[in-house]
């Protein structure tokens, strides 16, 4: 399929735009990235996302669709000589679809009340991540089978669903002082993390974490209206 | 072997009743277990350790949780009658709207009915945009799933019929016909279906629950 055929609006901080870039580069299908610029939003997405005026946004040809874990099962459905993202089993693919969800309804709303509680909030946040990734510890060991992905032998849904918050993970751990991934705790996801982001789906598309600890200064310091910080 | 179909719910919960209206549309046998949510019984805990919520499916002693996941993983296996097009952008389109509806609209229609009255306006001005999508997405259809009722009408009981039990029991006015005669159409259509009529709580045992629950509503004559 010509390059033009499939477009990702996106932006590269953000752990949602980057589940569709991994799905379409396990397919080892082409397309062409449209950077949003920070703070406005392009007639293109307004246009392709009436409802939510949000990234992620897939261009199929003149089809537009949203919500990241939607657009990776379109992916999924549409390229189906690629290796499969989800798997075959429908048990099976509740499970992935159930922590899926998990991860985007529980997990990260704890991890984004972290960045902006203050004292016995942040603590309670804190405490809900923590608990979330023991959850996420033992989902792993029940989905993995042993093997080294949630989707076992290569990426699957619930890997690219949790893995695309790895940078932000990691930028939280550096800001907060704190150890998330710990190698006691959560041996496996601990692994499971480095053989992930070293994926070669996963590693063009996965910012380092110094860049987007930058870009993370610079968000804050536009919440709090104060001029970005100078590098 | 044989089939063991087990699914916890809450009589009026519009999540539940999803669960058991897919069944039904697939003639499905299962077991149905109440479960009183201020007091949950020890097999909730154990099959949906990490929610604890109704709906949960557990197939020959297997659960699923999640009533959006509990449809797809009724459909994926029981796969008479289906309720997802085989089209990946239909299929797309079908979950986009269902997940608008449980992240957006619940909360909207909620707040309109039962939200501080100095926020009322604004509130119903706010759910009248989100079925103004709903209401655009249907166009000519007589189910949004098209000829036959699919997993997007399925999610819709909110708006199909709660959002009525809604308004009575709280005064508010949002679905109205000149606002939304598609939707209003469709409401009918929808609630006449056989697999779906027979699996919809009566209506005055709900209005006087969610009245004692959530007060008398903003606009309660």
């Amino acid at each position: 399929m010509a390059k033009n055929d499939v477009k990702v609006l996106g932006a590269w901080p953000s752990p949602y735009v980057m589940r569709p870039r991994i799905a379409l580069n396990i397919k080892s299908v082409n397309y062409e990235f449209l950077e949003e610029t920070f703070g406005s939003k392009s007639e293109l997405l307004l246009q392709s996302n009436l409802v939510h005026k949000k990234i992620p946004v897939l261009i199929h040809g003149d089809k537009p669709i949203c919500e990241s874990m939607i657009i990776v099962e379109y992916i999924d459905e549409v390229w189906t000589s690629g290796p499969s993202i989800l798997p075959s089993d429908p048990y099976d693919r509740a499970i992935q679809r159930f922590w899926a969800a998990y991860v985007d309804e529980k997990w990260f709303a704890a991890m984004k009340g972290l960045r902006s509680a203050q004292g016995e909030e942040r603590k309670a946040f804190l405490d809900q991540v923590i608990e979330g990734l023991a959850l996420l510890e033992e989902a792993f060991g029940k989905c993995s089978k042993g093997k080294a992905f949630f989707g076992r032998d290569r990426i699957g849904l619930l890997d690219i669903a949790f893995g695309s918050f790895l940078a932000w993970l990691k930028v939280t751990e550096k800001v907060n002082g704190v150890k998330l991934l710990d190698e006691a705790k959560t041996p496996g996801l601990v692994k499971w993390a480095e053989r992930f982001c070293a994926d070669a789906a996963v590693k063009s598309v996965m910012p380092e974490t110094e860049k987007l600890l930058e870009f993370s200064k610079f968000l804050a310091a536009k919440m709090k209206g104060a001029p970005p910080p100078k590098n | 072997m044989a089939e063991e179909i087990l699914l916890f719910g809450a009589w009026g919960s519009p999540f539940s009743r999803r669960v058991e209206m897919a069944l039904k549309l697939k003639g499905i046998e299962y077991k149905y277990i109440e479960e009183d949510i201020t007091n949950k019984s020890p097999s909730l805990l154990k099959y949906n350790p990490v929610h604890k919520k109704i709906p949960v499916l557990v197939h020959n002693g297997k659960p699923v949780a999640e009533s959006l996941v509990i449809l797809e993983y009724i459909d994926e296996t029981w796969k008479d009658s289906p309720i997802l097009s085989k089209d990946p952008y239909e299929r797309a389109n079908a979950r986009f709207w269902a997940k608008f509806i449980d992240e957006k609209c619940l909360s909207a229609i909620f707040k309109a009915c039962w939200g501080e009255e100095k926020e009322h306006e604004k509130a119903v001005e706010e759910a009248s945009e989100l079925l103004q999508f709903l209401e655009n997405e249907l166009k000519e259809k007589r189910y949004f799933g098209g000829e036959t009722v699919g997993l997007l009408d399925i999610a819709a009981n909110i708006i199909g019929y709660w959002l009525g039990v809604f308004e009575e029991a709280s005064g508010a006015e949002l679905l109205t016909r000149e606002k939304f005669p598609k939707l209003c159409n469709w409401a009918n259509e929808f609630v006449s279906v056989s697999a779906i009529k027979e699996n919809l709580p009566p209506r005055d045992k709900l209005i006087a629950y969610l009245r004692n629950r959530f007060g008398v509503g903003t606009t309660s004559k």
